[in-house]
């Protein structure tokens, strides 16, 4: 049994993770150093793991979307709308946690919203989506009426930037959502409804899921994690930034998802391993800032890992190198 | 009349009955000063809408369009100001550079078997991230040439002038519609997106089809940076950046069915001009933010396609019952 969870550990994402973070430690020695100082952890690995909360939380939510063969593009511009809506509530005076529970509702309504487009209108979910990742920024700035609006309010900058335990409280918040979501979803039936659903629609339908519902549980599940990771950014830099906030972030996560193994075709997810996927990406970044590297080398490095994973994940790879359990996977295949 | 046109018809309304209600606010937008501007201002935005077009009648995405842009720009910019090369040598290369990253993603999604939307992903990060390689700046362009094709334009009667960018956007659209409605690459690409099983199954050879789709996405883009560097004499690695998305709205609003197989090359030049006609209309008005701009392509993105929902449920009854 023991023996089993740990091959379960050996799987190419944490190797990758591994891989990545030795890489890190070569080009800059000092990586794993950890200190304690003013009741909380500094060092680089604590940084990847501050550093790289938001896009795990982006990909908790992004997780069961893709699962079901969907996408979800409007994340980032979610996260600027429930940015825009905590700061300006309470600049406006209202209490911190009626502001955060409002940047929450109206992360969970914009998911419902791209839910509906895909479930009831029938809606390609990139384009449905797209709707809102286009006019989100808008919206966002129609809240802040175009300024970038500053706070000063205690709860949500300890939301952003405190520490619980020593560790970062994004990083707390993100790995209590993964194990909250994970839970949800494998120790119930829903994880199984997703996958059939991502399989094939018609055919999960008419075996008794109500797909329809479970699409807009997944698209809210991923406008709640987008507003949950547009506060915390939020947070950060206390204040709320329409244009910037969560900028390209929606394809960042879906890097995380597919890095994470989960199939861009539907019918195989895992949330655990999404959010390593953050992590490998965030290491990267990191490690390219630490060692001196432009950070535009990023992109580069972004898109020869997208191209590695998408020939590992091809029919392709898999005629030259058979799966270990072939029946199972032409099963699956079919 | 027949069905199959009633979406560019309605686009075409929209776009006249919003074009009227402008003019009737703001006399001075019925000039062919403003309309000539209409087109030189959505040249890059309209050659790129051009090559979206093929890519999503084909069932497609292209996401780095954008990119490409940007990364011609920067290319064309160094090759001129810096290794001192001919404005025209420059373009050259950069198509050529453009056409071969286009067919490597086609590649890449036909024989990886990936959705496109990942492939192109990629791809625009490797655009955006090898423009910002080359340069972080802006660089100049200062060539005679440069400056002699922005004093080449027709002046029209009314203080109007039609530049040689927003003739080559007409141009384009032109050649793009007689190649989507009037070439075998067009049914190719028309039958690749109603369904790519039956088409493979009747003879349409779907690699090379799907190759040159993106090739050519690609080129455009690749011509459309070219003319976005004439269009503000200088390139920058971050320049047109979301223009992807601008041009799928053009197309959407146009009338293309997302789903592929179905659509107009001129009801994306329509898309296009309704997208400029939003813009002018808010730099008319003066009181608006530019922010409005977004949220009105956002509401018109979402009416188009559920006025495509409504009509294709509306003319195929029987579609519905087999995807629900």
């Amino acid at each position: 049994m023991i023996r089993r969870s740990l091959l379960k550990l050996a799987n190419p994402q944490l190797l990758a993770l591994i891989g990545v973070l030795l890489i890190n430690w070569l080009l800059f020695p000092n990586f794993f150093r950890v200190t304690w100082q003013d009741g909380r952890f500094f060092g680089s690995l604590i940084d990847v793991l501050n550093r790289g909360a938001p896009v795990a939380i982006l990909a908790v939510g992004m997780v069961g979307v893709i699962a079901t063969k969907g996408v979800d593009l409007s994340v980032g511009a979610v996260m600027a709308v429930a940015g825009a809506v905590a700061a300006t509530m309470v600049v406006a005076g209202y209490p911190a946690p009626i502001a955060v529970v409002a940047a929450l509702v109206v992360g969970l309504l914009c998911g419902l919203w791209n839910g509906i487009l895909v479930a009831i209108l029938d809606i390609q979910p990139i384009i449905a989506t797209l709707v809102l990742m286009v006019a989100g920024r808008g919206i966002a700035q129609l809240i802040t009426e175009g300024f970038i609006v500053t706070f000063t309010d205690p709860v949500l900058i300890y939301i952003g930037t405190g520490s619980f335990l020593g560790f970062p409280m994004a990083a707390v918040i993100a790995l209590v959502l993964m194990i909250i979501v994970t839970l949800v979803v494998r120790r119930t039936a829903i994880g199984l409804f997703i996958e059939a659903v991502g399989v094939n629609r018609a055919a999960a339908s008419l075996a008794g899921i109500r797909s329809r519902m479970l699409l807009l549980l997944v698209y809210s599940l991923s406008g709640l994690c987008a507003a949950i990771a547009g506060i915390i950014v939020a947070g950060d830099i206390r204040g709320a930034d329409a244009n910037n906030a969560g900028l390209w972030l929606e394809l960042d996560a879906i890097l995380a998802v597919v890095i994470g193994g989960t199939s861009l075709l539907g019918g195989r997810f895992s949330v655990p391993l999404a959010v390593v996927g953050a992590l490998i990406i965030q290491a990267m970044n990191t490690g390219i800032l630490v060692s001196g590297f432009p950070p535009e080398f990023n992109l580069i490095v972004k898109a020869g890992l997208i191209f590695i994973v998408l020939v590992i994940q091809s029919p392709l790879a898999s005629r030259l190198a058979p799966p270990r359990i072939k029946p199972v996977a032409k099963a699956a295949a079919k | 009349m027949n069905r199959s046109l009633r979406p560019l018809v309605a686009t075409a309304l929209i776009f006249a009955i919003a074009y009227a209600l402008a003019v009737m606010q703001f006399p001075s937008m019925f000039s062919t000063r403003v309309l000539g501007n209409f087109l030189t201002d959505n040249a890059f935005l309209g050659i790129a809408a051009v090559g979206m077009t093929f890519v999503i009648l084909s069932g497609g995405i292209d996401l780095s369009v954008g990119a490409v842009i940007g990364f011609t720009g920067v290319l064309v910019a160094v090759l001129i100001s810096w290794l001192g090369l001919h404005p025209l040598l420059a373009f050259a290369i950069a198509i050529i550079v453009a056409g071969a990253f286009g067919a490597i993603m086609g590649l890449a999604i036909h024989y990886l078997q990936v959705p496109a939307f990942i492939v192109t992903l990629a791809g625009m990060f490797l655009a955006r991230g090898g423009a910002s390689v080359i340069t972080r700046d802006s660089v100049p362009i200062n060539h005679e040439f440069y400056a002699w094709i922005s004093d080449l334009t027709i002046r029209l009667s009314g203080g109007g002038r039609l530049s040689v960018i927003g003739l080559t956007m007409v141009a384009i659209f032109i050649i793009g519609a007689l190649l989507a409605h009037r070439t075998k690459f067009g049914s190719y690409v028309y039958a690749l997106g109603g369904n790519p099983v039956s088409a493979s199954l009747m003879g349409v050879p779907v690699a090379r089809t799907t190759v040159a789709i993106y090739a050519l996405s690609s080129i455009l883009a690749a011509i459309s940076g070219i003319v976005f560097s004439l269009y503000t004499s200088a390139g920058y690695p971050l320049a047109a950046v979301g223009v992807e998305l601008d041009a799928i709205s053009a197309v959407v609003i146009g009338g293309t069915l997302l789903t592929g197989g179905y659509g107009f090359v001129l009801g994306t030049f329509i898309g296009v001009m309704l997208l400029g006609l939003v813009q002018t209309y808010i730099i008319f008005d003066g009181t608006l933010s530019s922010w409005w701009t977004k949220i009105v392509i956002g509401i018109l993105l979402f009416l188009f396609i559920v006025l495509q929902r409504l009509i294709f449920v509306a003319s195929a009854p029987g579609e519905k019952t087999s995807k629900a």
